[in-house]
């Protein structure tokens, strides 16, 4: 058996690197288990002439296409949005676009303000010095100001606009509508070790300059120096209880296949909205029949992606195409509620800036706009370095029936049972996804652009993997507390998505780790009597 | 993981160049150039079984080598193959495409970089910040909770 740890993080990716470096101040023993593993930079998509083809293969979003020894399967076949995400030390924060808005103060007082869903048990400004304290860390470049959004103080100067940004920006101006400069975690300036960005343009499958923030970059060389231990190619199978129902540790499977029990006095999971679930519904006892945490029956239900309505075209003028970051424009035109056009909350936009010469011959011949035969060259000359996209990112109610179970069937290559997806799209989520595409219809047309087409939803769009533990004060309605800990087990905390109650219409990478951190924070105020 | 057959070879030559053929006015060859042929087949890999099950596919409706029928029933097998081979045949043209668009001489048809993005990247232009203008004259309308 290991030698007892005061505190187990289990997960390294966005939450588990920001509360472990957090909580390293307090000197107590950390101990993280990820089950991937380091990456090399030098081995990234972009420093080979075959940087796009990996996208299909090797570094495709999907870890059901990716299929590496790090990677877990989740049987997604009966949802419309198929799961995303990475699995690394930095988790999929290697493999994200970095682009960093926040949740809105709006967005935690769902309930009071239009009546759908549940009001946070937390607001935003509790979360406001953990949101600036994670873009201090994470890096992040962006213009203070934007009239629609959350105040942020980026350290480093927004991204140039470039080609794109003045196409979509004279377009949103035509008609009278908001944009700003996003929020990215991409460095416009050398950053605390990290290069600045030099437009390598494939950003979303690992940057090789290190100029967009994960936390392998980022938190973990700091958390590592200030003694956090983290143990890489550790897969977390079950966590163990005793017999005062408190969580005494966990079985894991290490680099060599071999099972081991690692005791810790605290448990902390990080391993995202599918993860998670996946996790505590695999850890049954006699005690927890139906999982660990699980008095509410809500783990793993009210999963919430955000689905993407996508609206793409192409214009006359040449744009970015790869050879930028591919976000750096949005839009909260339509964030708010505004009963009038038939849904309740909004959606924010993200602006696409162009894509490489692969990925657009292989979309543009699947949505039968390129051609077969002598036509292909003309037509390719018309479409490559020339596409715009706007994507709508819509606000996914909680829903009990949206949900993460465990697959009768499926298992990872350790034999755990895998996750089994469970989703169908609202009539709220829809009709707002319909208001999407035609705003992103408007926007285009009004840039020029011709040939446009759609993808509703982005069928391989479920990075926000939100909802599946979330935080509340009624033991009977949800599976954390106001400060991260579970009802049930109270040395059990999580710091992920999962606990997050609405989900807004932002990417929500920003929101997650302030969330850890401020779960963090509450932990090393309450040291002293955190079982309680 | 077995290699292509010789038949299957020809066949995925045949439908390679059916979708992007030669062309003197752009000076590009065509995806059954051999080079490109050559990358294909080399690069293969995890797409191998789901290449192999397009052109079994395609054979199967071609009835014989898909270059001796004649342009017309050529034609209708591919529109067939495409419009009816699923996930089998979208891997197969995303293979022709992906080795097709990473040529020299196409690239440099298309005035594209001959290189990696890493290490040299690309220079993007800061462009106008003045268009910003009228939205910072927007009042601050943050709905507050």
């Amino acid at each position: 058996m290991n030698d007892p740890v005061d505190v187990l993080i289990i997960g390294a990716g966005a939450s588990g690197a920001a509360v472990a470096w957090s909580l390293a101040d307090t000197k107590m023993h950390i101990l993280c288990l990820d089950q991937g593993g380091w990456m090399n930079p030098a081995e990234y998509p972009s420093t080979g002439r075959d940087w796009e083809a990996k996208f299909y293969g090797d570094w495709a979003t999907s870890p059901n296409i990716r299929g590496r020894p790090e990677d877990y399967p989740i049987n997604d076949d009966n949802s419309p949005i198929k799961v995303v995400n990475f699995n690394a030390v930095g988790g999929s924060t290697v493999m994200y676009t970095a682009h960093w808005p926040r949740l809105h103060p709006s967005d935690f007082k769902v309930k009071t303000l239009d009546g759908v869903a549940d009001d946070w048990p937390i607001d935003y400004d509790t979360l406001t010095p953990f949101f600036e304290e994670n873009d201090r860390m994470m890096g992040v470049s962006g213009l203070s100001g934007d009239p629609r959004s959350p105040l942020t103080h980026p350290p480093m100067p927004p991204q140039p606009l470039g080609l794109s940004g003045p196409l979509i920006g004279k377009a949103m101006n035509k008609l009278g509508w908001h944009w700003w400069p996003s929020d990215t975690t991409v460095a416009t300036m050398d950053y605390e070790g990290r290069a600045r960005c030099i437009n390598l343009g494939h950003c979303t499958p690992a940057c090789a300059q290190g100029a967009k923030a994960s936390t392998d970059i980022t938190y973990w060389p700091h958390a590592i120096r200030a003694g956090v231990e983290l143990k890489t190619h550790c897969r977390v199978r079950e966590i163990l209880t005793n017999e005062h129902g408190m969580a005494s540790g966990v079985v894991y499977y290490d680099k060599d296949g071999v099972e081991q029990f690692q005791p810790a006095e605290v448990v902390i999971i990080a391993c995202n909205g599918v993860g998670t679930p996946r996790l505590l519904l695999n850890s049954v006892s006699g005690r927890f029949p139906n999982g660990l945490a699980n008095s509410s029956g809500l783990v793993g239900k009210n999963l919430m992606f955000h689905p993407y309505a996508q609206v793409y075209g192409f214009v006359k003028e040449v744009t970015d195409s790869n050879r930028a970051p591919p976000t750096c424009l949005w839009s909260k035109e339509f964030y708010d509620t505004d009963l009038s056009r038939g849904f309740v909350r909004g959606y924010g936009i993200q602006f696409g800036r162009g894509a490489g010469p692969v990925f657009e011959a292989v979309a543009s011949e699947q949505k039968g706009i390129l051609p077969w035969g002598a036509d292909h060259h003309r037509v390719f000359r018309k479409l490559n370095g020339h596409r715009l996209a706007v994507s709508a990112i819509c606000e996914d109610l909680p829903e009990e029936h949206n949900r993460v179970t465990l697959d009768p069937v499926l298992k990872d290559g350790h034999g755990i049972p895998a996750p089994r997806i469970d989703y169908t799209i609202s009539e709220n989520s829809r009709k707002m996804m319909d208001h999407g595409l035609a705003r992103g219809r408007e926007i285009l047309e009004a840039a020029g652009a011709t040939d446009i087409c759609t993808n509703d939803p982005i069928p391989w769009g479920g990075w926000h993997l939100l909802g599946t533990a979330r935080m509340g004060t009624d033991p009977g309605r949800s599976v954390v507390n106001e400060w991260g800990r579970s009802h049930d087990v109270k040395n059990l905390f999580i710091v992920d998505g999962s606990v997050f109650v609405t989900s807004g219409g932002v990417n929500p990478t920003s929101t997650i780790q302030a969330i850890a951190l401020y779960i963090a924070d509450q932990m090393k105020q309450r040291l002293a009597n955190l079982f309680d | 993981m077995s290699e292509l057959s010789q038949t299957q070879r020809d066949d995925l030559r045949t439908i390679a160049a059916m979708i992007i053929p030669a062309s003197d006015e752009y000076k590009v060859p065509g995806a059954d150039d051999p080079a490109i042929q050559a990358d294909m087949l080399k690069t293969l890999g995890r797409d191998s079984e789901l290449v192999k099950k397009a052109l079994d596919h395609l054979a199967r409706l071609a009835g014989k080598p898909l270059a001796a029928l004649d342009v017309a029933r050529r034609d209708a097998v591919a529109t067939e193959f495409r419009a009816k081979g699923g996930a089998a045949a979208a891997t197969l043209v995303r293979v022709v495409l992906q080795c097709y668009y990473r040529d020299d001489r196409v690239l440099r048809s298309l005035g594209l970089d001959l290189r990696a993005p890493f290490p040299k990247g690309y220079v993007l232009q800061d462009g106008d910040w003045s268009l910003l203008d009228p939205v910072k004259a927007r009042p601050a309308d943050l709905r507050r909770a």
